[in-house]
């Protein structure tokens, strides 16, 4: 079984605001993620599937079509976006990265080829926050 | 004494929008592409400022990079981290916050807070691949 993992990335504004609360406590928990106004990011997602090499092409996938299928289903939809008003799949969710990466999982995984298994989705918010998803 | 230049880097994260209000949302649309999303999109933004000048005979430094650092952090990161550029900041209420506008504007704000006997150059990078520096050219 090998591991291969492409690497795209994707700029988005985003807040951390829970609905429930008033404004006090979402600045007394998310600090200034909290801004009305939104702040953003420059993301980079790392896409992680595991397989055994074909014995044709010695691909566990074709990495440029992994990468188009991330595009399509990712990149689109949260390139240059907001992410708590421009994305369907975050509807209802509070935009926290964890939160997001679970989407992202949610999304990609029915694109996949049967061949290849998801195995990881890792999501870099900025070079010092990162988080990794497994599927549970 | 010598001729040095050092450098101190930060980072802020920000949300923004180009446009031009003149534009109508095609114009906007066709040369902005999707940097002009009205709900904005964001960037972690990483800013290197650049001093150059004779090391003091003293203390060794060109300047302290701690108070540099603090001058930065006072000056620049408390009015732009966490912030949407467009609508929280004045410096953008009627100038595209291009990454070549930031940079003049940090320049600005910079520049008469350090000695002017001092050059002073600001580098932005909106992405690790899209990058600009200001002034221009050698010196300041």
């Amino acid at each position: 079984m090998v591991f291969l993992t492409r690497v795209e990335h994707f700029n988005a504004a985003h807040k951390l605001y829970n609905p429930d609360w008033d404004k006090e406590k979402n600045e007394e928990i998310f600090g200034r993620c909290a801004n009305e106004n939104w702040h953003g990011h420059n993301y980079e997602l790392f896409v992680t599937v595991k397989a055994e090499p074909d014995g044709g092409t010695g691909f566990v996938i074709d990495a440029k079509k992994l990468s188009d299928i991330i595009k399509d289903r990712v990149i689109e939809k949260v390139d240059h976006k907001n992410l708590n008003v421009d994305v369907e799949w975050m509807n209802g969710k509070i935009c926290s990265t964890e939160n997001f990466v679970v989407a992202i999982w949610e999304a990609l995984l029915p694109a996949l080829p049967s061949a290849v298994q998801l195995h990881s989705i890792k999501l870099y918010e900025t070079p010092r926050i990162f988080v990794e998803y497994f599927g549970k | 004494m010598s001729r040095v230049s050092i450098f101190r880097r930060e980072h802020f994260n920000a949300a923004h929008r180009l446009f031009n209000p003149s534009w109508d949302d095609a114009k906007n649309q066709l040369v902005f592409g999707k940097c002009s999303n009205p709900n904005y999109h964001g960037h972690n933004y990483d800013l290197e400022v650049k001093i150059t000048g004779e090391t003091d005979p003293e203390t060794g430094y060109v300047t302290d990079l701690k108070k540099l650092s603090n001058l930065i952090k006072d000056q620049v990161l408390s009015k732009f981290d966490h912030k949407n550029l467009n609508l929280d900041t004045p410096y953008f209420r009627h100038t595209n916050p291009t990454a070549e506008n930031i940079a003049i504007v940090i320049y600005g704000i910079l520049r008469s807070e350090i000695d002017s006997g001092l050059e002073l150059k600001i580098r932005l990078y909106e992405t690790e691949r899209n990058f600009v520096e200001y002034p221009a050219g050698e010196g300041s």
